[in-house]
């Protein structure tokens, strides 16, 4: 009997389990106020336009693990993004063939940004700070100012984000998309050898760097990781608003890193997880989404969001000082 | 010691080659010797530019002319700027008596900073593309206070702030063709949506005011307007508020987006969700080609030439700067092959040139326009 | 800890010319000295006597943000809330000038809202000390802003410009010198002061080297972290106030992007993101450089979206410049 009230205690304390009934309440509250927010075709809206932020907060949580930060996300995702839409202009290159030119294009951007921060060592708010202007700057010059409009863009790659052959007929390619590398995530991120390295350098970077483990080739796989996951959601980004423009994704950093410490990750590195990481992205995705539909004014919607962040990260940290004081019981037991 | 030293070294070395090579693209305006131009007012600029200008540059007058967007990287602000090239250029002005600048945000505050810089290079004549109606007054005042004219064009800053401005097409023509194209669209009757770029943006309010008007008519009153829905020009925004607005208004029968994002956007989500609503607006017709079409989800919709714009704001300023017109109403001129332009009272007081009216964009001829702009 | 400080705690330290050259100041002057030269000779407009003075107008006003950003720096925090609360405090200024409140007591209630907004940041980071700082800040930036927009709504806020010695404020010289320019002479000697001179500047730099080790010698922490985050919130007002007399009318977009701005030049500057470094003769040369290569490049026309590519290699070049010196170093020395 006791035993069964501890564990109701410790599930209901667990930073997950709080923002999972943070989040019941808020859609509970949006369905009451408008029936049509959780229906089937609302979801799906809402998933695929915020496919690309949650991809990248896995990314970022990675690159939060370690420690670091990285606000160039929205210029790298916009760099690869037209690169390859101005490849698929004047060359005419197939749908795959433009996913891969784009995310190759994000790992290289990503390569650099990490090779300063490891190599360079440049903090890396400073780092990115500086490639956020430089990858933008690129982009516009790449493009001389220009967009690519939907008729430029081939029938196949402007489908993509409308068919569902990814998500074996079932879901969406832009879902499926998010859904696969979630799962690859979760299982490299809980399993691997390379997952604890990245815990470990974040956690303690001193120790992990003395049982072995290279700092710096970590470090630089992070960035890498988090400029390829950026050309991907370039490519995504364009094939979902068939459009590519200069100014595409531009503040997508912070929608990011708020999912990422809704979610529970620690922006001192070390602390996260992939689940978290998931139900923050969701938090942000069903703010923009919900808000809109129940009517809250358009001049209020920043405010609210605002606070909704703040509260949440503030709850977070209620929820951990209890989970700590009933360890700490624990051990006085 | 030495190597701090040659590290400084390496720095300086490396920002000059980051710096030659872009400047490297001015390199050729002519070098004229450092003059001493601390109290040099536009008058006693002009001959001192011919000075280190080339011998044409004379022969079409003297001065430097500068065109102010809104922001970079929009396509409509590019062909706005190459029309203004282009109709200086064909009236013999030398490349570098034209200045374009499209300031790194879309914001007053952005234009505030380029502005100062042209007043610093005493340039003779500024046509500006508003951010703000009241923001750029004091900066604009004292460019004006330099003997610089000042125009604005597209987007209008205060009457307080201009001489007077190149209106793309007038206010009420605006309102009057897009609330005539959704009363078409909807058949007479039912619930239609507006969705516009930022709330604060002047232009787009002043339509949506001009069209409410409009709606007040008998002939409108099946109509309902359910919402103004604001995309803040941002991609993703609007499309959030087209289907933000698709799922609140199942009934909706039209969307009107008087913004070249916005109806971009709104395009997307009908022609996805392959909806019955149909769309109108103004919009390129370069980024809009794929949606324009008798069974496709905008059946026509309007722009006028952003190229014409930036033209005949060329020939206003030149005008201005030879003093054949002072920007009062009621004053002709020759806008080069463009014919004669009538400058007439505006609605705030100032006075305004109107370009033409809206152009339809329809089925049968956005084909060969999505390649001009 | 002197390490990490980058700076030796011991109070007299022997003045020694080589200690002196190899400053990073050094290299900042340097860069200062070339970017003045290359802006000459690129544009011939440059060199005036009134259009150099005139010039730091255009930069000036984020200026006053990054003296107490560089506090923050020094501390190992960061905000990045202060673009929003200059926004919030500019709209409240001109929300107030129109109900009919006299200007004088506008620019108050701007300075108040500042400082409210600053205390509201500090008050979260110092009951709620797990939380890291720019996720607060980055919430409070949402926040703030929403709230002007809730305020002004699709409307701007104008006719401050009627107010003539407001408009001065921005606009107005003494003699040929600015008095914004004067204004921010005065306000960066006061922060150079306390930062070098005082108690309060000394116990800055023992938070920033090493938390723990400061809050074990006695120094209040918190307090301290509360006083610089409400002083940031006032003094990002102060850039409002110079923005609202620089345009004469508000809306909610305004100030945007300025806390990257403010950190941008503190970090060129000297001061580093982890805390515990620089001083304040490099933030000054670190601002002017930046603003003065934006005016040369203003002058010459330079497309903007080049210019967001010359100021951001600019940043990550200098910040790493030591960095590959003291590599280097180290290679030769395991060679």
């Amino acid at each position: 009997m006791e035993k069964k009230k501890f564990d109701w205690k410790a599930i209901t304390s667990s930073r997950e389990m709080s923002l999972v009934i943070v989040l019941i309440l808020l859609c509970a509250f949006v369905q009451i106020r408008n029936q049509s927010f959780l229906t089937g075709g609302t979801m799906e809206e809402m998933f695929r336009n915020y496919a690309v932020t949650f991809i990248l907060a896995l990314g970022m949580m990675c690159v939060l693990l370690t420690g670091g930060i990285d606000i160039s996300i929205g210029s790298t995702l916009a760099f690869s993004g037209m690169a390859a839409a101005l490849l698929m202009r004047d060359y005419v290159i197939s749908t795959p063939v433009s996913f891969l030119v784009s995310i190759a294009i994000g790992a290289g951007l990503g390569l650099v940004i990490g090779l300063v921060i490891s190599k360079g060592k440049v903090p890396p708010i400073v780092c990115t700070l500086g490639f956020m202007n430089i990858y933008r700057g690129l982009t516009y010059l790449i493009a001389h100012s220009q967009w690519v409009a939907a008729y430029q863009f081939t029938d196949s790659f402007k489908n993509f984000a409308l068919t569902k052959y990814l998500g074996l007929g079932l879901v969406n390619n832009m879902i499926a998309v998010t859904i696969y590398i979630y799962i690859i995530f979760y299982i490299v991120m809980k399993w691997t050898t390379v997952g604890r390295r990245v815990y470990a350098v974040g956690s303690n970077a001193e120790a992990a760097a003395v049982s072995g483990i290279n700092i710096d080739n970590v470090k630089i796989g992070v960035y890498t990781l988090m400029g390829l996951l950026c050309g991907l959601g370039g490519a995504l980004w364009t094939s979902l608003y068939k459009s590519a423009q200069g100014d595409m994704a531009t503040g997508i950093e912070m929608d990011v890193i708020a999912a990422c410490v809704v979610g529970g990750v620690s922006l001192t590195g070390g602390r996260g997880s992939v689940v978290g990481v998931m139900l923050g992205s969701l938090t942000i995705a069903i703010i923009g989404k919900a808000l809109p539909l129940i009517g809250v004014s358009q001049f209020w919607q920043n405010g609210i969001k605002g606070l909704i962040i703040l509260a949440a990260v503030i709850l977070n940290v209620l929820a951990q000082r209890t989970m700590d004081k009933n360890n700490l019981k624990r051990r006085e037991m | 010691m030495k190597r701090k030293v040659l590290s400084v070294l390496l720095s300086v070395s490396m920002l000059a080659a980051v710096l030659a090579g872009c400047g490297s693209k001015e390199a050729e305006a002519p070098a004229a010797p450092a003059q001493t131009e601390g109290d040099g007012a536009g008058e006693t600029e002009a001959p001192a530019e011919n000075e280190g200008g080339d011998a044409d540059a004379s022969a079409a007058g003297a001065g430097t002319f500068a065109i102010v967007t809104k922001a970079s990287g929009n396509p409509y602000n590019e062909r706005e700027a190459s029309g203004f090239e282009e109709a200086m250029k064909a009236m013999g002005y030398s490349a570098d008596q034209i200045i374009v600048r499209h300031p790194e945000a879309a914001t007053a505050d952005a234009q505030i900073t380029v502005i100062n810089e042209l007043i610093s290079q005493n340039v003779s004549a500024i046509a500006i593309a508003g951010n703000d109606n009241d923001a750029l007054q004091p900066v604009c005042e004292q460019a004006a206070s330099k003997g610089i004219k000042i125009i604005s064009l597209d987007s209008t800053v205060n009457a307080a702030s201009r001489l007077t401005h190149v209106n793309q097409a007038g206010t009420e023509i605006i309102g009057q063709t897009l609330m005539d194209a959704v009363l078409d669209l909807s058949g007479g009757e039912g619930q239609w949506a507006i969705l516009s770029a930022t709330s604060q943006a002047s232009n787009q309010n002043a339509w949506i005011d001009a069209m409410k008007k409009v709606m007040e008519g008998d002939a409108y009153k099946g109509l309902e307007l359910v919402e103004v829905a604001y995309g803040d020009d941002e991609y993703q925004k609007s499309v959030d508020q087209t289907q933000a607005l698709l799922t609140n208004y199942p009934d909706l029968k039209v969307i009107c987006a008087p913004t070249t994002v916005g109806i971009m956007a709104a395009a997307g989500v009908l022609q996805d969700k392959a909806s019955e609503v149909k769309l109108t607006g103004l919009g390129l017709p370069s980024e809009m080609a794929d949606y324009v079409g008798e069974d496709k989800v905008c059946p026509y919709m309007y722009l006028w030439n952003p190229i014409d714009v930036g033209r005949l704001g060329a020939y206003t300023s030149v005008a201005l700067v030879n003093g054949d017109i002072t920007g009062a109403a009621g004053e002709k001129f020759t806008a080069g092959d463009m014919g004669e332009y009538e400058i007439v009272e505006a609605a705030d007081g100032g006075t305004e040139i109107i370009v033409g009216p809206p152009f339809a964009f329809t089925p049968e001829n956005i084909e060969e326009w999505k390649t001009v702009y | 800890m002197a390490t990490k400080s980058g700076r030796t705690i011991i109070a007299e330290q022997k003045f020694s010319w080589k200690i002196f050259f190899l400053k990073w100041e050094w290299l900042l002057v340097i860069l200062f000295i070339g970017i003045n030269l290359m802006n000459a000779n690129l544009s011939q407009y440059y060199l005036s006597g009134e259009g150099l003075l005139n010039a730091t107008n255009s930069f000036l006003e984020k200026a006053f943000v990054a003296l107490p950003m560089a506090y923050i720096l020094v501390l190992g925090d960061i905000d990045i809330s202060v673009g929003s609360t200059a926004c919030l405090s500019a709209v409240m200024l001109a929300y107030c000038y129109n109900l009919g409140v006299p200007m004088g007591a506008c620019v108050l209630i701007c300075l108040l809202t500042g400082t409210i907004c600053g205390a509201v940041n500090g008050l979260i980071l110092t009951r709620f000390t797990e939380l890291a700082p720019m996720i607060v800040t980055l919430g409070t930036q949402i926040l703030f802003r929403g709230i002007a927009e809730a305020m002004l709504g699709d409307e701007a806020r104008g006719g401050l410009s009627t107010v003539k010695w407001f408009s001065d404020l921005y606009w107005g010289k003494l003699g040929i010198v600015p008095i914004m320019l004067l204004c921010f002479i005065i306000c960066a000697a006061v922060f150079a002061f306390v930062l070098h001179k005082t108690c309060f500047g000394r116990r800055l730099y023992a938070i920033g080297a090493n938390k723990l080790a400061a809050e074990y010698a006695g120094i209040k922490v918190q307090q301290i972290r509360m006083i610089v985050f409400t002083l940031t919130g006032t003094f990002a007002a102060v850039t409002a106030v110079f923005l609202a007399a620089r345009m004469g009318s508000t809306r909610a977009d305004i100030a945007t992007g300025y806390e990257m701005e403010a950190i941008a030049m503190a970090v060129l500057g000297g001061f580093s993101t982890d805390g515990g470094k620089g001083n304040f003769p490099g933030l000054v040369l670190a601002i002017f450089i930046v603003g003065m290569l934006r005016y040369g490049l203003g002058l010459i026309n330079i497309p903007s979206q080049l210019m967001l590519v010359v100021i951001g290699a600019l940043l990550i070049v200098t910040v790493m410049l030591p960095n590959i010196r003291s590599m280097v170093k180290i290679q030769k020395k395991a060679a």
